[in-house]
């Protein structure tokens, strides 16, 4: 059985309880333990209607644990007369279940948890095992996060863009586990797109198709990094490329330009150099200029230095560099490789261990420590 | 979201506001004490905060590889060892600001007199896997 098939059912089947009367965390709870048992049961004996089988044993599961006699009473009336599973249009309310898990009210922790196990499917286990925290760390998380949402109406529109911020973590900044988050990322934009017409959300789209086109190139066998500049674009999924290219020009062709879109233009721009001495940094620039006036972040500053480096030459970013808080994380890694460019090797080398000690995970700062390495030797210490 | 280790010294961080040995403290001063670090991390559990919390025991050994073919060489407990981890605790939190407040939460736990310790405790980021997105 498709487990990822199962679980894309998830926010129809719990929006199907929902809309019975259910209340959110307790239906939630009902449709995890009808996914269990599908889990189970469905590899044996396959239902002809998934859904419809979901709903029931869910629905069911739900009056089990509801405690209050009278209340069941009430809610089992209601079943009788509800139409039959399936029929009634589900768009909309699975809509309101992607605002209602990345409510402001929440912090992003629990909004990605949420999401992933009410959206998503996944169990708490899984998304424990996906952050490293033990299952009952997790679990609570979540019912604290279910509560949070509790007294949310589920008829009001949110904000598509809290949403986008909880997906694009989820895709960024996902771990390990049995669970492929980018994939999961990727499904659950998927399912959004679908649902709602909204620029941003293909422009969302579109940078995680093309940045997961690289994966498989961006580390070497041994778990190493491998810079962009160095990659096998050979190994590059083409598909995902061209997808994404094509959801990003539909996109920009709205002309409603937002941040997600600017990235993915310049994750574009970067899947369409042949190689990576055809890269064309003069219009990367240009899009980091819109990000920039977009977001005012920093962090685009810093990278948009990087750029005007490859188009300007290293003076041109060091220029642009010189600008920029020395703090910001990546200050000193930035500044190294512009160094280097420029040619003055032991500013860089020391610059790159500086960068090494600063490094935010293991796999950029044994990057950063060979650079430095790399460097020392080639000066002959 | 990130991880952080508190840690926490026997002998090596600055020291405590109310440094009364835990041994010359009165038995209900240490229950209390005892008391306030399992509710902490009970706390931590229901706010989802939670990875790990260990103690560790203050005498060790140092080892080291001695050549092929040859058992590891051990050495010490050093006395004049200047650093000295107590324990830990590992928290899953949204911000660095978050981990200090929860590291002062810690560091008030209560010592001598009932009064806290204010004792420091050392709060350092884990190196997390790289993101996807960095240009």
């Amino acid at each position: 059985m498709d487990e990822v098939l199962l679980r894309s059912l998830t926010p129809n089947v719990l929006t199907v309880l929902v809309r019975r009367g259910a209340d959110f965390a307790a239906a939630e709870d009902a449709v995890q333990d009808a996914l269990v048992e599908a889990l189970r049961v469905w590899a044996a004996d396959p239902p002809r209607d998934a859904k419809g089988w979901l709903v029931t044993v869910a629905w069911r599961k739900f009056l089990d644990t509801t405690r209050a006699d009278a209340a069941r009473r009430r809610r089992e009336d209601r079943v009788e007369e509800e139409p039959a599973p399936g029929t009634a249009p589900a768009m909309d309310d699975t809509l309101q279940l992607y605002f209602l898990c990345a409510h402001p009210s929440l912090t992003p922790a629990s909004a990605v948890a949420l999401t992933l196990r009410a959206v998503g499917g996944l169990s708490t286990r899984q998304i424990a095992e996906a952050y490293l925290v033990p299952e009952a760390t997790m679990a609570q998380r979540i019912s604290r996060a279910k509560r949070t949402v509790s007294g949310v109406r589920f008829d009001r529109p949110g904000d598509v863009a809290t949403v986008l911020r909880v997906l694009y973590l989820v895709f960024n900044e996902g771990y390990s586990g049995d669970v492929d988050l980018a994939a999961e990322a990727i499904r659950l934009t998927r399912q959004l797109a679908a649902r709602i017409d909204h620029p941003e959300v293909a422009g969302l789209l579109a940078l995680m198709l093309l940045h997961h086109a690289r994966r498989a190139a961006r580390t070497a066998s041994d778990g190493s990094l491998v810079p962009l500049a160095e990659q096998d674009r050979g190994r590059w999924d083409t598909t995902l490329i061209a997808e994404g290219v094509g959801i990003l020009q539909a996109a920009l062709a709205r002309d409603r330009l937002g941040e997600f879109q600017a990235q993915a233009a310049i994750a574009a721009l970067h899947a369409d150099a042949p190689t990576a001495g055809e890269t064309d940094w003069v219009q990367i620039v240009e899009w980091y200029d819109e990000l920039t006036r977009l977001t005012g972040s920093p962090v685009v500053r810093l990278n948009r230095a990087v750029a005007v480096g490859e188009a300007d030459g290293p003076r041109a970013g060091l220029a642009a560099l010189a600008a920029l808080d020395a703090s910001l994380p990546r200050h000193a890694a930035v500044a190294a490789y512009l160094h280097e460019r420029d040619g003055d090797l032991a500013t860089a080398a020391r610059l790159y261990a500086e960068a090494a000690h600063k490094a935010p995970n293991l796999a950029e700062r044994d990057h950063l420590t060979r650079q430095a390495a790399r460097l020392n030797a080639r000066r002959g210490r | 979201m990130a991880k952080y280790l508190l840690l926490k010294h026997y002998r090596g961080a600055p020291a405590a506001v109310n440094d009364v040995p835990m041994d010359q403290w009165s038995p209900e001063e240490i229950s209390a004490h005892v008391q306030y670090m399992n509710d902490f991390a009970a706390g931590l559990e229901k706010t989802g905060e939670f990875v790990d919390g260990q103690a560790l025991a203050p005498e060790g050994a140092w080892v080291r590889y001695d050549g092929e073919g040859r058992p590891p060489v051990t050495d010490g407990p050093f006395a004049e060892t200047k650093d000295l981890i107590a324990g830990w605790m590992i928290i899953d939190v949204d911000s660095y600001e978050r981990a200090v407040e929860l590291a002062g939460e810690l560091s008030a736990a209560p010592g001598a007199g009932g009064k806290p310790i204010h004792e420091w405790l050392e709060v350092r980021p884990f190196l997390a896997e790289p993101p996807t997105i960095t240009e």
